[in-house]
């Protein structure tokens, strides 16, 4: 009885954590929130600074501004290109690399198996895969995005002991009714794995959307670049695409640049926002994977 | 031994399907990971990317010469040791603090909640989450609003112009981004701690904080001797993607992290030889603490990452 009524009281240790929990999630939700209401902040406030909790006169003119900007709209579209296509191409190729390093009478295998572990432990770097990236005629090419991120050890080794787990009864009587190797990976095998499916494909889609550095780096055309390197131009190196410009000069000082960066950060984060109520169990799942296997 | 492999042989040729699977990966790897290794080559020669490289000369270690006796490479290993130093000291434990402090909520579903909330920074951009602190940082920012208020300092401070504040500010805009994320893994090995554990220590008298130091801690112990290991390895290293967002021509002086160094000598100065040299002694040298980390780590907990 008594050990009932200790876990019942609520001290002064349950408040003061609660509490501290609370400002946790205060100062991680801040930022974005100080992100969305400077971007509706009306150009005339927003002259005078950037607002703290709420915008002074709601307005859309940043985000008008941001649509009708081809370029940043360009990248938009290419950042969109690259996440579906480089994510579809990751998870198929990776889990179809997975999927046969597997299976244990594969000849060879253990030598496969460490040419892939040498990939961990060194790796050529910055230089090196520049030149490379070059000569292969990567540099400012959009495959720049795919083919480099196809793969990585790391989710080979999530998928390969994912696929050990299938029962081998499952696969040998689809093999009895005639299926090829092909045929028991796509009708059997991964069917059987959607969960880590979903867990890779989220990663590979976030790196993907938030990837700016890639572009900095192999992207030279203005119209090739991801949304995420324009924002890095535009907030990091204060430079301005030319129909901002033309929509500065056009609301003169009324229009300053800061409202228009927070559009588009507000742009480039809220698919991430929108989905990650939705995905967030999954993202979990992959880091508690990568957990067991560190 | 012949028959064993014509055999071999055999079975290869039988399994063509799994063989055409994996050996696409294989050559994907041969491309993008071993040719890079080889690459490496070309910090011993002067090479210039418009001759092919076997027509380059060799120059022995003359670039290493050259990044030894440069003291903004030493001004790099300075900030990069410097930038790692304060993260780990004091970022190390905060995941670690939040893990235990989160377990003691009764309440699931405000656990669940503020979990969940926590590790969103993790997914935004560092564009996004860099963009957002050099607002606050600059000229009536946040920052500077605060520390008015609070009587902290009497005039504006341009935060991300003075050198000194560089490593403070990547410290900070870190753990912001990234407690929720890293204290995943504590909590689910908070999780796997047997209950009966508790409820013994709290017959015998055990209050809250002995549970916490002498249950929760000792039970997760071998977690933290990992991750403390592995970024004791990591060093050297610096989170590219956020100093790269957060540096500028005033800052750069503290800024200039090793990476950044390669990057500035190479991509930009087009230095390409000279700054494969410098990543050629920092692959050594990572290697190195990579392999004595593991060593530490199996003598230590008897758990080894390889």
């Amino acid at each position: 009885m008594k050990l009932r009524r200790r876990m019942k009281r609520i001290g002064v240790f349950e408040v003061v954590n609660t509490l501290v929990m609370l400002a946790v999630c205060f100062i991680t939700l801040y930022p974005l929130w100080f992100v969305f209401i400077n971007s509706l902040n009306a150009p005339e406030q927003a002259v005078l600074g950037t607002v703290n909790w709420f915008p002074k006169d709601i307005s859309l003119a940043s985000y008008s501004v941001v649509f009708n900007d081809k370029s940043l709209m360009n990248g938009f579209y290419i950042t969109t290109l690259r996440t579906v296509i480089g994510t579809t191409a990751h998870v198929l190729f990776t889990a179809i690399v997975a999927y046969g390093l597997s299976k244990t009478q594969l000849i060879g295998r253990k030598v496969y198996l460490k040419i892939a572990l040498i990939t961990m432990l060194f790796s050529g770097g910055l230089i090196p895969t520049f030149i490379l990236m070059t000569k292969l005629g990567l540099y400012d090419n959009f495959l720049v995005f795919i083919i480099p991120a196809m793969y990585t050890f790391f989710n080979m080794v999530i998928f390969m002991s994912f696929f050990r787990t299938i029962p081998e009864s499952l696969e040998e009587s689809a093999k009895v009714d005639g299926a090829s190797d092909y045929g028991v990976l796509f009708r059997i095998v991964l069917p059987n794995s959607m969960a880590v499916i979903a867990t890779i494909s989220l990663f590979s889609a976030v790196y993907h959307w938030n990837d700016y550095y890639q572009g900095v780096i192999y992207i030279h055309s203005q119209d090739k670049l991801p949304l995420q390197t324009m924002l890095y131009k535009i907030i990091a190196e204060n430079s301005m695409s030319f129909m901002q410009q033309q929509a500065m000069a056009q609301f003169g000082a009324r229009l300053p640049s800061n409202s228009i960066k927070f559009a588009s950060m507000m742009v480039a984060t809220l698919p991430i926002l929108l989905v990650y109520p939705f995905i967030q169990r999954y993202l979990v799942k992959g880091a508690m994977i990568g957990a067991i296997k560190g | 031994m012949f028959q064993q492999r014509s055999g071999q042989i055999k079975t290869f040729l039988r399994q063509w399907q799994l063989q055409s699977m994996v050996i696409p990966g294989i050559i994907w790897m041969l491309i993008f990971c071993y040719i890079p290794m080889l690459w490496l080559i070309i910090g011993f020669m002067d090479y210039s990317i418009a001759k092919p490289m076997l027509e380059s000369p060799f120059v022995g270690l003359k670039h290493f010469q050259d990044f030894v006796t440069d003291e903004r490479f030493w001004r790099s290993i300075r900030n990069t040791l410097g930038m790692s130093s304060i993260k780990l000291l004091l970022g190390f434990p905060i995941p670690i603090l939040f893990a235990l402090l989160l377990n003691e909520i009764r309440s699931i579903r405000f656990k669940r909640t503020v979990q969940t909330i926590s590790y969103l920074p993790h997914f935004i951009a560092w564009t996004i989450f860099g963009g957002i602190m050099l607002n606050w940082l600059g000229e009536g920012g946040v920052i500077n609003q605060l520390m008015m208020a609070l009587g902290l300092q009497e005039r504006e401070i341009l935060f991300n112009s003075d050198p000194k504040y560089f490593w403070w500010i990547t410290y900070f805009s870190d753990t912001l981004k990234e407690t929720g994320w890293s204290a995943i893994i504590y909590i689910a090995a908070i999780a796997g701690i047997d209950p009966a554990l508790y409820e013994a220590a709290e017959l015998d008298g055990a209050g809250r904080w002995q549970r916490m130091w002498h249950i929760t801690i000792q039970s997760i112990r071998p977690t933290i001797a990992i991750l403390f290991i592995l970024a004791v390895s990591g060093i050297l290293g610096s989170n590219f993607e956020q100093i790269f967002m957060l540096k500028n021509n005033m800052n750069m002086r503290m800024a200039e992290s090793l990476d950044l160094y390669i990057y500035n000598m190479g991509l930009v100065s087009g230095r390409y030889s000279f700054s494969t040299a410098v990543l050629f002694a920092r692959s050594i040298v990572a290697l190195g603490l990579l392999f004595l980390a593991n060593y530490m780590s199996k003598k230590l907990t008897g758990d080894s990452i390889f």
